[in-house]
């Protein structure tokens, strides 16, 4: 695709006479400030309309922590932290694929249904019929995967609400669940099989657990100088040397404390390092490839997206049978951790609390705005908040009451970021 | 004859009750202008959608360089060459100004989305305007109405068309900038390209389009040079106070154009 337009050749020729690459070398610094100035503006720019990204979760986090920490020592030792790090996979991987489905401006009801029936069905075939757990695994996760493109394919083949699909969907998993689980409603499962380890899986080895921290670090920042350097040959306006060392820092910080952290208990656990694997994954998938792109394309105006081209139906159907998928795997952390299938997943909570997690973490819920750290930003949150309570002794009636006045804190903000990115006067 | 570049054959296409089109025809050749106005409900953004395959036609041909084509998807209108600015901009609020640009056509590398090309060709057709995008990886949705529509109709020169559809592109741009997209338009048809422009400005019209075709009630109401015809007879035809709806067998198609 050329771009030799009309009017880039003007632009090329205006540039010439401006020549401001000869301005550059005869005063370095003076140029310099002027960049560092105009990454400010930028800055303050995206600031003033509303767009914080992960900030007030972060703040929320620390917060909440702090309380926490204050009113129990106990809070953040290192066996409650690690015991909360292998509670939020279960719910987190669930509201990864929430995500999703929230980008693209919908909502899918049916995943806590869908996560219990896919613990259910995985201890059903592995239990009570001697399949190996590999293959129930991903019997489970497979049928997760596609009762999540029925519902979306129905959908967006009716024009049905979503909201009222997926409900239809809660209630049908939900009874699949119960009637696979039987009269006793609950199957364990052995405690040393390959979804028991799932969470009960811990890496010792310092080598392995700081190496993998030194390796994330490494990895952001030869990105960073990546992407730098080709936007240097570009001519274009890069980050500071200052802000990527920053950035980098302060990964290397957060990565080198918690494994630090995890290594005074138990040592990393697998189940966090699964869940972490999926969020980049996921996050790349969504901000660098082109059908990410058509996800939030759909999340900003799904005619739009339409009439430049970005197959709608399809895009639809994906996000639900990703959604879908998510659950179940989710499904089979939250019963491995509890090394049985119960009805428990399926009563709502998890349903809840992974949506809550989503928007607690800065996804917002009309589409086009988020992020699947915002999963891991949320879960934290609400598992916090749990766990704190528990320590304290605190009844969970409260527990949910505080949950809820933080989902609503939220949600309001999400709506008034909303509002605030909104150009003011005509359209 | 050359053949039109596109040609539209008694295209008709209705809404539920509602007759949007009936019987029109339409011929856009290379390297002309041509204005399409009309009253409200007159038709023209319906047109318009029949032409960028946003809502194909119920009935009738579309011919693009004399054979009949299918254009039943925005793609197909694509890959003919057809490059549309809608009159509601059409574009994704949430997403910056480089991801509407390229939307439909992202600049890839092994799969993953060259941001850095696609910003620094971003940045060099920007640069060019005289209006001032503060940040082009900034929320559509934070810029003004004028900003909006500058990154409308740069997207649709972004391809190249050989034909390009306008639906009221000076809407929301002030004077200089409404000069310079005129400038723009000759530009383009003098590289041998097509151009269909809706407007209510006669001015714009007079400046730049070389016929008039004009719409009322979904019907051709009849087809002008704008250099030859009184302003009053092409108002006239709008308003319906003339009527020149063409006869239903033309007895050749150079005897529509006057």
């Amino acid at each position: 695709m050329a771009v030799r337009g009309w009017w880039t050749g003007r632009g090329i020729r205006a540039r010439a006479d401006a020549g401001p690459a000869t301005g550059r070398r005869r005063d370095g610094r003076q140029w310099f400030t002027g960049r560092l100035g105009a990454h400010a503006d930028t800055v303050r720019h995206r600031l003033r309309k509303g767009q914080l990204g992960p900030a007030p979760a972060l703040l929320a986090l620390a917060v909440i922590w702090t309380v926490f920490q204050s009113l129990n020592n106990n809070f953040l030792s290192p066996r409650n932290l690690s015991v909360l790090s292998v509670d939020i996979v279960g719910t987190g991987m669930i509201a990864v694929g929430v995500v999703f489905v929230l980008l693209i401006g919908e909502i899918d009801l049916s995943v806590g249904a869908l996560a219990g029936l896919s613990g259910a069905l995985f201890a059903a075939l592995s239990v009570n019929h001697g399949m190996p757990e590999w293959l129930a695994v991903i019997i489970a996760v497979i049928c997760g995967a596609a009762a999540g493109a029925v519902q979306g394919f129905v959908f967006t083949n009716t024009g049905v609400p979503a909201f009222v699909v997926t409900l239809a969907g809660l209630l049908t998993w939900n009874g699949l669940m119960l009637y696979l689980l039987g009269p006793e409603s609950s199957i364990d499962f052995s405690e040393d099989g390959l979804v028991a380890q799932l969470t009960g899986r811990y890496f010792g080895s310092a080598v392995a657990a700081y190496g993998l921290a030194a390796l994330g670090t490494a990895a952001y920042l030869l990105v960073s100088y990546h992407d730098r350097r080709r936007r240097t040959a570009a001519g274009m306006p890069y980050r500071p040397t200052g802000e990527i060392w920053a950035r980098t820092t302060l990964l290397a910080v957060a990565a080198f404390a918690t494994v630090y952290v995890l290594r005074r208990f138990e040592g990393l656990p697998l189940a966090l390092l699964i869940f972490l694997a999926v969020i980049i994954a996921s996050d790349l998938l969504l901000r660098r490839t082109p059908y990410g792109r058509q996800v939030l394309a759909l999340g900003g105006g799904a005619e739009a997206a339409q009439r430049a081209g970005v197959g709608v139906a399809r895009v639809r159907i994906s996000v639900f049978l990703v959604s879908g998928t998510l659950a179940a795997v989710g499904g089979l952390f939250v019963a491995s951790r509890l090394t049985s299938a119960t009805q428990v997943p399926g009563a709502g909570m998890l349903l809840i609390n992974a949506i809550a997690a989503a928007v607690i973490g800065g996804t917002s819920l009309f589409g086009g705005r988020g992020s699947t750290w915002s999963a891991l930003l949320g879960v934290l949150i609400i598992q916090s908040i749990a766990s704190g309570m528990a320590l304290l002794g605190v009844e969970s009636a409260t527990q949910f009451m505080i949950t809820g006045g933080v989902l609503l804190v939220a949600v309001v903000s999400d709506s008034v970021a909303r509002h605030a990115a909104e150009p003011r006067g005509r359209a | 004859m050359v053949q039109p570049l596109l040609a539209l054959r008694g295209v008709s296409k209705h809404f539920a009750a509602v007759q949007a089109l009936v019987d029109v025809e339409l011929e856009i050749r290379a390297g002309e202008v041509v204005a399409l106005v009309g009253d409200n409900a007159a038709g023209k953004s319906t047109l318009i959608k029949v032409i960028s395959g946003v809502g194909p036609p119920d009935k009738g041909v579309i011919e693009w360089e004399g054979r009949p084509v299918y254009i039943k998807r925005p793609q197909d209108a694509r890959v003919l060459g057809i490059a549309t600015v809608y009159q509601d901009l059409a574009m994704c609020g949430n997403l910056d100004v480089v991801a509407n640009l390229y939307l439909g056509r992202e600049i890839q590398r092994f799969g993953i989305l060259d941001e850095v090309e696609m910003e620094r060709r971003t940045r060099e057709l920007l640069q060019t305007l005289p209006i001032r995008i503060p940040d082009v990886r900034a929320p559509l949705a934070t810029l003004s109405g004028g900003q909006r529509q500058v990154v409308a109709i740069t997207r649709s020169f972004l391809s190249e068309p050989r034909l390009l559809l306008l639906d009221e592109p000076t809407a929301s741009l002030g004077l200089q900038q409404t000069n310079q997209l005129l400038d723009l338009i000759e530009e383009l048809r003098d590289r041998g390209a097509g151009v269909l422009l809706i407007s209510h400005n006669m001015g714009d019209i007079k400046a730049v389009a070389d016929r008039v075709a004009v719409l009322r009630l979904g019907r051709n109401n009849g087809l002008f040079n704008v250099n030859t015809t009184p302003q009053e007879q092409i108002i006239a035809s709008i308003t319906g106070a003339a009527d020149n709806s063409a006869p239903h067998h033309p007895t050749s198609p150079e005897e529509a154009w006057p």
